[in-house]
């Protein structure tokens, strides 16, 4: 039998205020952020720490929302449209876990990527940022590959991120960003 | 078409475009997962506008939070704007912040590195 009380334990343990499993839609983000947003009110956090937490939750759950596009519209049912999300607050830092199948080919590319942003210091962040924001690309629904950056910008931190080799075509991929005052 | 508006969702802002006034106001959150659906017809009634802009447009930004995906958007609203600005129509950006709000001033200040018009950062009490 599946160990509730071990699911409850381990949540509890990392102060889990909220998490979720599977499909990623646009309803399902607008319930999350509600919800998040009217937690952060009742904590009565400051304004700065509560708009920082805001802004990154929103750009972390789109990636994972525009992921679910990319990887396989007619894979309905598929794993790896499945998505897992959990925000956790110890003392007060906030912690903002995700994780998602991708592709094994693709790991290279989303590594080096994050590598190289994880190389640069606050100023070189916003140099970055501001020549991704003008260079004129756009995905077709505006993205364009700043989610990382601003992550990296309003966090202040390093994005620590993982890779799991699933089989021989997937991989599962972890975030785990840091939100301090 | 006289006036652009778009009344304001929990993740879309609120626009109004009155273009025989001259005055932009974009106003809440931009956080909606295509932006670019959302701000095509403000790019379009600016489009339009340019060809026959007032002596001076008035443009007020008070964002409280935008994501990645709207930031290109408002970078192209703000190059349109530009173009506007060049053929002659004073043009002043005025961004709005709240007190404390860091995060959002130097959004603003990123859009004013790559934008050649006057831009104006109004702090606001929260």
């Amino acid at each position: 039998m599946l160990d509730i009380y071990d699911f409850y334990d381990k949540m509890e343990r990392n102060n889990i205020m909220l998490s979720f499993k599977g499909d990623i839609t646009s309803e399902l983000l607008t319930s999350i952020l509600q919800i998040m947003e009217s937690k952060l009110d009742n904590l009565q956090e400051e304004p700065k720490i509560k708009k920082k937490v805001y802004n990154v939750l929103v750009e972390c759950l789109q990636n994972l929302y525009h992921h679910m596009d990319e990887v396989d519209a007619t894979a309905v049912g598929d794993k790896t449209r499945s998505a897992i999300f959990m925000i956790g607050r110890v003392d007060t830092e906030y912690n903002i876990i995700t994780g998602n199948y991708i592709k094994a080919d693709n790991v290279v590319i989303l590594k080096t990527r994050l590598d190289e942003i994880n190389k640069l210091d606050k100023d070189q962040l916003k140099e970055y940022y501001k020549q991704v924001l003008n260079n004129g690309e756009m995905s077709q629904k505006g993205g364009g590959g700043l989610g990382m950056i601003d992550i990296a910008r309003k966090s202040g931190q390093r994005l620590n991120y993982n890779f799991m080799p699933v089989d021989d075509k997937y991989s599962f991929f972890s975030l785990n960003i840091k939100i301090t005052q | 078409m006289e006036k652009l508006a778009i009344e304001g969702t929990p993740k879309t802002p609120t626009i109004n475009f009155d273009i025989n006034s001259g005055a932009l106001e974009i106003k809440g959150r931009s956080i909606p997962e295509n932006s670019i659906e959302f701000y095509k017809p403000l790019v379009e009634a600016l489009e339009k506008y340019a060809g026959k802009p007032q002596g001076a447009t008035n443009v007020n930004i008070q964002l409280e939070y935008f994501n990645t995906s709207s930031s290109k958007c408002i970078l192209d609203v703000f190059k349109k704007l530009e173009a506007i600005h060049k053929g002659g129509s004073q043009i002043t950006i005025n961004w709005y912040y709240e007190q404390d709000d860091e995060d959002m001033l130097e959004a603003g200040e990123d859009y004013q590195a790559i934008i050649n018009v006057p831009f104006k950062m109004i702090e606001i009490e929260e």
